[in-house]
Formats: C-alpha cells, structure tokens, sequence
C-alpha cells in the first residue's frame, strides 16, 4: 500500500469537522462504468437521507479510445446534511480510475482535496496516452492534494478470482469495488446495490456474485486497512425534510411522468413522436414502456416526421407530444408553424445543449429561448415554460399540457442536458392534489343548412376542438390562412391582420391563468435581484442565501413562465434598484426582459457547455452591488 | 349517417369553389374520386385527406369529409398520426411529384416500408405548377423550364419503382381522364396497408400534353392496362409482352388472331413482385405503359402491429399514477430528522 509521497499541511491532514455538505467526484474512462457508480451512488445518498444534486458530464463518442482524455466520463454528486441545490462548485473527493481521468479533472479539486486513484492503471501506456511525461501520482506534481493511490484494478481482480471470470470480466467490476470503498467512506447501506446487482444480473448469476464481491471488498479495504492519513470515514446527518415519500428522479424520468400525469389529467391519450437525439432520447425511452397509461410513442424517421406525426395524432383527438434538442427544434420550426395556424394542441420539450449546429451535444447550455420565444417564420407567437430543476420539471409538463389543451396551441418546454441527466431526491407528490382539467371535444352538430364551424372560440379564444369520426362535423384545415369565422381558406388582408391579432391575443392570454411572479428568496424592493430561468436555479439560489447571509441586498427571481411572462412581473422588476441574468447563453432572457420591461438588466453570462458555479455568481452580485 | 341512405358523389363535394387552372386533369381525379366514395361505401365522417403542397394537395378542401392540408411533403407523416391515434379512420393522402418524391421522399420511403394503411394518390405532372413550372424529380432529362433553361441534365425518378423499392405491397397507375381510374382506386382501397397509386396527370399551363404518347385518343394502343389472371395484352389485342428468358427482360410480342398463348404472352399476376419490377420500369419507346394494379400482396399492417404491442404491453397493467410516480427505490422521511 502506497501513501502520498509529498507534505500535506497539518490543516489539510486534519479531518474535516462534522461534515455538511461534501462533493464527491468520480472520473474514469468511458468503459469504466462511472455513470453507474455515481447513479448508484446516488440512491444510497438518497436512501441515506442526504440531500443531493448530481452532475453526469459524459463524452459525445459511445466508446472513445481508451485511456484518452476526451474519452474521461464523470459524475458529480453534491450531497449534505441541509439543503444542496446544485452538483458543487468544486470537488473535495476525486475518484481518479486512469490518468486520463486524474489529468481531465485534477484542476477543478478543491486545494487541500483528497484524490483516490487507481495506480495500476498509471502505467507506461497510460501515462502516455493522457499526456503526461512522468508519472504524477509519483513526481510531487499533486503536492497541493492529499493522494491516496492503491492499486484498484489489481485488488479487484483478487476479489473476484473465485468467480472465475475473464481478465476482461473481472476488471469490469472495479467500478463496484470503488463503490464499495465510497460507501464505506460515508457509512452507507451496501443492501440496496447489492439488491440492484442481483436484479441487473438475473441472468448471470455469476456475475452478480462477482460484482457484489469486489463491492464488498472495497468497503472491507475501507474498513480493515490502516490506511489512515486521509482516507477515513464520514458520517454526514439526514438532510432536514418535509416527511413524506422520497425518491430519487432525473429531469428526463420528471418530464414523462408529467407529460403522462397531464394527459391523464386531460382525460386523453398520449401520442408521442420522436427522433434519436442527446440528451432528449431518455424521453422517448421512458415514455416507451408506459403504455397501459395510454400512451402510444413513435420512433420517426426524422425530426420533421416526429413533430409532424403528433400533429396528426392531436387532430385525430389525441394530445400531441414531440421532444428533441435545438438541431432538431429548428428541424420541427416549419411544423409548430403549422400547429399554431392550425390551432391544435402539442407540447414540444426542448432539452437545450450547447450549440449552434451540432455544438456540444451532451454538454448543458440554455442558448434556444430565442428559438423558442421567436424562432418561426412569421408571427408565431407559442406560450413557452421552462424547468429549473428535475423535480420541478414534473409539475412544468403538466402545466404545458394544461396550457396546450385549454389554449389549443403548441406549448414549447424547455429543459436541459443538465436537467435532463441530473438526480435529484424528489418528494412524490400526492396525485390526487392536482385538479384535473379534462377536455371536451366539441360534438354539436350544426343545425340544417348551417355551416361547420371548426374555429368557433370559447373564452379563451381558444377554438372548438373537433375529433375526426363525429358525424356531421367533417371540416377541413391546413396552413393557408383562416378565414376568422368560418375556418375557410381566406386572403382578405383584413382577415390576416384579425387573425394575427387573435393568435396574439389568444397566446398572451395564457397570462391569465398562470400564477403572478413570486420572489423566490428576498423581496420586492432590494437593492439587487438576480433574475434566473431554467437550471441556473440551484447557483442562483444558493448564491443569493450567501450573500443575504452576510447582509447584502439581494432577492432571487426565478422565472418560469418564459412567455407570456406573469403580468406582474414587469412591476416587479421596477422594484429594484439593479438587475443582473445570469445566463447560460449570451444574454437571450436579459434581451426579452429590456425589450418588455425596458429595464437595464444587465447579463452574467456563461457559455462553457458547464452549468455555473455558485461563486461565481456571488462574485457577479459583489460586483452589481459595488459597481 | 342513416345507414340505408345512399350517398351520392354530391354529398363528397364541399361549397368550396375549386381554384385549379380550367382543364386540368386535377379536376377529373376529384370527380373520379367523388364518384367512387358511395361505391366504396366509405363515409364522410370516418374519412380524413391528408395532403402536403402543390396543386394537388388543395384536394382535401374539396372532399366533404374531413380534411388537413399540411406542409410541403409531411403529409405521410401527419397521416401517421392521424392513423396510429385513430385506426377506425380511412385515410387518403394526396400527393404530387415534387411533395412526394422530392421535399418528402423520406416520409414516402418509410409510410410504404412500414405499410401503414391507407390510399396514396401521387398526382405525377412531372412539373412544379403552383410555384410556376420548375421541372421536377419525375421530369424527362432536358426539361426546359425556367430553373432549367438550358434543360434539365439530371435523370427522372420512376415513382413506382421507388415504391416498389421501398417495399410497398400495393402498387397500382391510372390516369387522370381514364374511365378505369375508379377501378384503380377501388383496388387501393380494397387493399389492407398502403397502396400506392401513381396517377398520370396533365398539367395544361406548364407541361400540356407530356403523357400524350400514351394518353392520348390516337396512342391508346401503348396502354397496358393489367388484369389479374388475364394476359398482357395491348394495342387492341395486337400485341403482347412476354419474358425473355435468356437475357431475363421483358419483351413486346406479336399476337395474331388472338393467340397469345403461342406468343408466350405472360398472365398478370399481381402477387409477383419481381415481374411488378420490370413491368414498372418497361423503357417508352417499343413498350407500352402498364397500367392498372401492379403489385398486390398485403401484408401486416403498421398501426394494426402497434396497436397490438400496446395492447400486449399493458396488459394485465392497471394504470396508477399514484403508484406510477412512486415507483423505484424510495424512502420515508417520518419526521424533522435533525430536532437537536
């Protein structure tokens, strides 16, 4: 057993008090299985009590050549004992399988941080193919950590030799011996990923055996080897929490139980059109295995075809639903066009990456509100909503069928890779504590020589919906304009301009019926607000508890109407005496809030493909309140 | 609708006024289809025309049933929709060359491989009329036309063939102004999954007179018009195709006094796919146009497969929304779990 080979300060071998909050982050190559370790991970902080907030940061390329360092995969798991609202600002634990892996991610470890690594991976070949010319682990080059290095690979294939697997097979199971040291580390339940071993490997039995083996074996080595030093164990409390029913959910699972949870609430079947994409697939693959909910999915030969598809299904009297990323929302532009003169309802989820093109695709940014707010041809005005969070992200799918059927309007909601990929504890809401809202399909004949009116409207403007098969009601649509009463293909300029004034109003109106802007930490009137949209939550949020902690004059404003916006909201921001966005993009909600409101909004922008980190939004508000 | 009342052509004809140019040959593909409906015994309400753009597509706001008039090529995609949300509808999708072969090939492609059931009527003019006559995909090499002044230099897709190729189960030609065409389209409709019918259609104002090789009065003998189990036989009787069995071609025969048994004359059967092959890619010079149902050979259809596996699915299932949302490995938080 090896230990550091350079100084550790007295304050940084000291172990850390009762811990709070810790951020712990495994890195290894693609095949190495870390997303799995960090997921399950994950659930035993979950089961633990803790509060958490995750972070898979995965490459692009299925399998890059092993041992490189674009072929690093990572996950971050921020958990504590009070409340965690983002994956962590900068690990204190880095779990480093390769020195690819140790290469990437070292930089971002907080000075003083512990990196346990696997030294039989630093070889030669290794070593070489991650760049480095000596071997670091043993040049003093990680004096400013603490490290701790064993030789995983080794240790493992010792645990699992009386299974008798392959080099190959056995060395597969070192994610599950690390997973075991982690949980010893942190004192966790080995029980439940025993439990999930056995049911992922029901069919091998041996492998189960094997993986449960190096499992317990690191947490034996945890447990059993004087190690000492830095490597020791922590108990962090329960989180404080509302009692109730907890489990864990990633955006992409929230949004399929809502979309499914609106539809049901709507009294309708779901049809559901997709194209493969990242990071917006995972839609398409839970809502595939719900079909007793009435739901039918469609794997389309493109995206124009998936949006097109729903389309159809939500004129044949099903709720439409189509999902994708931003090359692929401006695939479907023409499409939501159609939905909008046409009037039919359809939700559009948006998993944001970064972009333009093909950008960064499993990397998170929220770069398309544009495209949502104003990325059609021709005055296409479609309500837009968007999640700040995985859990949040449920009861935002529900409010975008809410707003897409009484409306009858394409809804866009928007979400992120972030989002979509991270976990987080969510407390299972009581279904029966959300009103349904069920549609009615108009089914009154017109009387004898009267003609059908298919865009008769209701008080909402929104226009009669008509399920093909009713007797008497046949009509036709399409995208030529509309005459304003009869539905009937109509040129008259008058007619164009009372139509693009009703589809307007129509949209604007949906801020009748959504709840007016709160203030989600502080108050109307300080001296500072940091206004947010989507997954900037979490660093908002717990930037602002900072700086309000040390007195400063500054509330949080999250906004999760994009458009129409609250219609209070323009009052309140009038409130403050400054504004800062922070923004993953550059600069797209502060253009939409000074074109409404005329406020001097000014942007903190971050454009890296990487969500923000909380300091650097408490350095943003330092510096708004001293400029 | 009153079962025992029989609809007439007039009761599948809206008050819209019909804004084709006079003499198209769209407008004797509508009164063809209008005349048909009551035959088939289809009715208004349980029917929906999908269309895409072009002149033809406007076809929908003139069939008193219901009716989507979509974007340029994605009607086979919204006809997916439409189908797979609502099975018990006949849907007919309606079609150009342009909308269906070249902006929507894709969609066209993957209807016919996943054999959807419905009626595709592609109304071939070999031109683009509603945007000022451009050739098209179907248009001959050296079309000249004002995006190709000089003539068009690229080849023609055969649209039947590409159905075929796609694997449609159901292919079949007519003829605007044919008095069979209503034949053709009772046969599509007959047939369970989707049927794809290629419709010869004259465009009077920029491509007048391009099928009259073989449409018009005086050249009707280059019509093959295919019955099952009836031999190939045209130009009145005079003429018939047989199989070249060394070089595996199709060939044009002579048939004297009615004997085309000892010219070899081959019998129509529409089951045969590699004999629908050649028969759709017969050259124009010696050998007619084959005409009527091609290729019929039904096979499972898309929704009927996905309403199935649904079905299957949620079997023995009850849906719980409450349970839905519970599902996975949870905990219970019984308390303020930090009261010191």
């Amino acid at each position: 057993m090896a230990t550091a080979t350079h100084i550790v300060t007295p304050e940084e071998s000291e172990p850390h008090g009762p811990l709070e909050a810790v951020v712990v982050r495994f890195a290894g190559d693609s095949g190495d299985g870390m997303q799995l370790t960090g997921g399950q991970f994950t659930l035993s902080t979950a089961l633990a009590g803790n509060d958490l907030a995750t972070f898979p940061d995965f490459p692009a390329e299925i399998r890059a050549p092993q041992g490189t360092t674009f072929g690093v995969s990572a996950f971050q798991i921020n958990f504590g004992s009070s409340a965690i609202e983002t994956a962590g600002d900068a690990p204190d634990v880095l779990v480093a399988m390769n020195p690819a892996a140790l290469k990437v991610n070292v930089a971002s470890l907080k000075p003083g941080g512990l990196i346990i690594a696997d030294e039989g991976e630093f070889g030669a070949r290794n070593l070489a193919k991650a760049g480095y010319d000596a071997n670091p682990l043993d040049d003093g080059s990680l004096a400013k950590w603490q490290l701790i290095k064993f030789n995983i690979s080794q240790l493992t294939l010792d645990a699992v030799k009386p299974f008798g697997l392959g080099n190959k097979e056995a060395l597969r199971c070192k994610n599950m011996w690390t997973l075991g040291l982690a949980l010893w580390m942190f004192d966790r339940d080995r029980g439940p990923i025993e439990d999930w071993l056995k049911t992922k490997f029901a069919k091998a039995p041996e492998l189960a055996e094997a993986n449960i083996a190096a499992l317990n074996a690191g947490h034996a080595f945890g447990e059993t080897a004087e190690i000492g030093g830095p490597l020791k164990q922590h108990h962090i409390d329960p989180a404080p929490a509302e009692p109730g029913l907890y489990r864990t959910i990633t955006g992409a699972e929230s949004i399929s139980l809502g979309l499914v949870a609106g539809t049901q609430l709507a009294g309708l079947k779901m049809f559901f059109g997709g194209y493969p994409i990242t990071p917006a697939s995972a839609i398409l693959h839970h809502l595939s295995r719900l079909k007793e909910y009435d739901v039918t999915t469609f794997q389309a030969e493109d995206e124009i075809a998936a949006i097109a598809s729903a389309i159809g299904a939500s004129f044949a009297g099903s709720l439409g639903v189509t999902s994708s990323s931003g090359p692929g929302i401006a695939l479907k532009g023409e499409a939501m066009g159609l939905a909008i003169m046409t009037e039919l309802p359809l939700v559009i989820v948006n998993s944001q990456r970064g972009g333009p093109s093909t950008g960064l695709p499993t990397k998170t940014e929220q770069s398309d509100l544009y495209q949502a707010v104003y990325g059609r041809n021709g005055d296409a005005p479609m309500p837009v909503i968007s999640a700040r969070s995985p859990a949040d992200a449920f009861d935002c799918a529900i409010e975008a069928v809410r707003i897409a059927v009484q409306y009858m309007t394409p809804v866009m909601l928007l979400t992120d890779g972030y989002i979509a990929n991270a976990a987080e504890p969510w407390k299972v809401p009581d279904m029966g504590g959300y009103a349904p809202f069920p549609v009615t399909f108009h089914d009154e004949r017109p009387a004898e020589g009267e003609q059908v009116l298919a865009y008769k409207r209701d008080d909402k403007r929104a226009r009669v919906w008509i399920k093909p098969g009713s007797e008497g009601l046949m009509h036709r649509i399409g995208g030529i304009e509309k005459n304003v009463k009869t539905g009937h293909i109509d040129y008259n300029p008058d007619n164009h301009q009372a139509m693009t004034d009703m589809r307007a109003a129509k949209v604007m109106g949906v801020a009748d019926t959504i709840p007016d802007q709160d203030v989600t930490l502080g108050e109307a009137g300080s001296k500072l607000a940091v206004v947010g949209w989507g997954s900037t939550f979490g660093p908002i949020h717990q930037a602002v508890r900072r700086a309000r902690k040390q007195g400063l004059d500054v509330s949080h404003v999250h906004i999760r109407h994009i458009w129409p916006l609250p219609k209070n909201l323009g009052e309140l921001l009038a409130t403050y005496d400054r504004i800062i966005i922070p923004e993953m993009n550059n600069g797209q909600l502060k253009t939409l809030l000074r074109d409404q409101y005329l406020v001097d909004a000014k942007p903190v922008l971050k454009v890296s493909g990487q969500p923000f980190m909380i300091a650097e939004i408490e350095a943003a508000i330092d510096e708004a309140l001293n400029a | 609708m009153n079962e025992l009342t029989k609809l007439t052509a007039k009761d599948f004809a809206t008050d819209q006024e019909v804004r084709w140019c006079p003499g198209c040959g769209d407008y004797a593909v509508l009164k063809a289809v209008q005349r048909t409906m009551p035959e088939l015994g289809a009715k208004p309400e349980n029917t929906v025309f999908i269309s895409g753009i072009g002149c033809s597509s406007r076809f929908p706001y003139y069939m008193e049933t219901y009716g989507f008039h979509t974007i340029h090529g994605r009607a086979p995609a919204i006809a997916t929709g439409v189908k797979l949300a609502n099975p018990d509808l006949d849907v007919w999708i309606i079609t150009g060359d342009g909308d269906a072969l070249s902006i929507g090939g894709n969609h066209t492609m993957h209807v016919l491989r996943r054999n959807l059931d419905c009626q595709i009527l592609l109304f071939n003019n070999e031109i683009y009329g509603l945007t000022k006559g451009q050739y098209s995909p179907t248009s001959r090499a050296g079309t000249r036309s004002p995006s190709t002044p000089y003539g068009s230099v690229d080849r023609p897709a055969n649209p039947c063939a590409f159905a075929l190729g796609s694997g449609a189960r159901f292919v079949a030609r007519g003829i605007d102004v044919s008095k069979h065409l209503p034949d053709v389209l009772k046969a599509a409709y007959a047939h369970k999954g989707a049927a794809f019918v290629e419709i010869y259609q004259n465009c009077i104002v920029y491509n007048d007179d391009v099928f009259a090789p073989f449409t018009a009065k005086e050249n009707a003998g280059k019509q093959l018009w295919l019955k099952t189990g009836e031999p190939m036989l045209f130009d009145g009787g005079a003429k018939g195709i047989a199989l070249d069995v060394e070089t595996l071609s199709l060939r044009v025969v002579d048939v004297t006094d009615g004997d085309w048994q000892s010219a070899g004359v081959l019998v129509h059967n529409p089951q045969n796919k590699a004999l629908a092959q050649m028969l759709v890619e017969m050259p124009s010079d010696i050998f007619p146009v084959a005409l009527g149902v091609i290729f019929d050979s039904p096979a499972p259809t898309f929704e009927s497969a996905v309403v199935e596996q649904n079905k299957a699915a949620a079997a023995g299932k009850a849906p719980n929304l409450q349970a839905l949302v519970s599902k996975g490995q949870s905990w219970q938080v019984e308390k303020e779990p930090r009261a010191e």
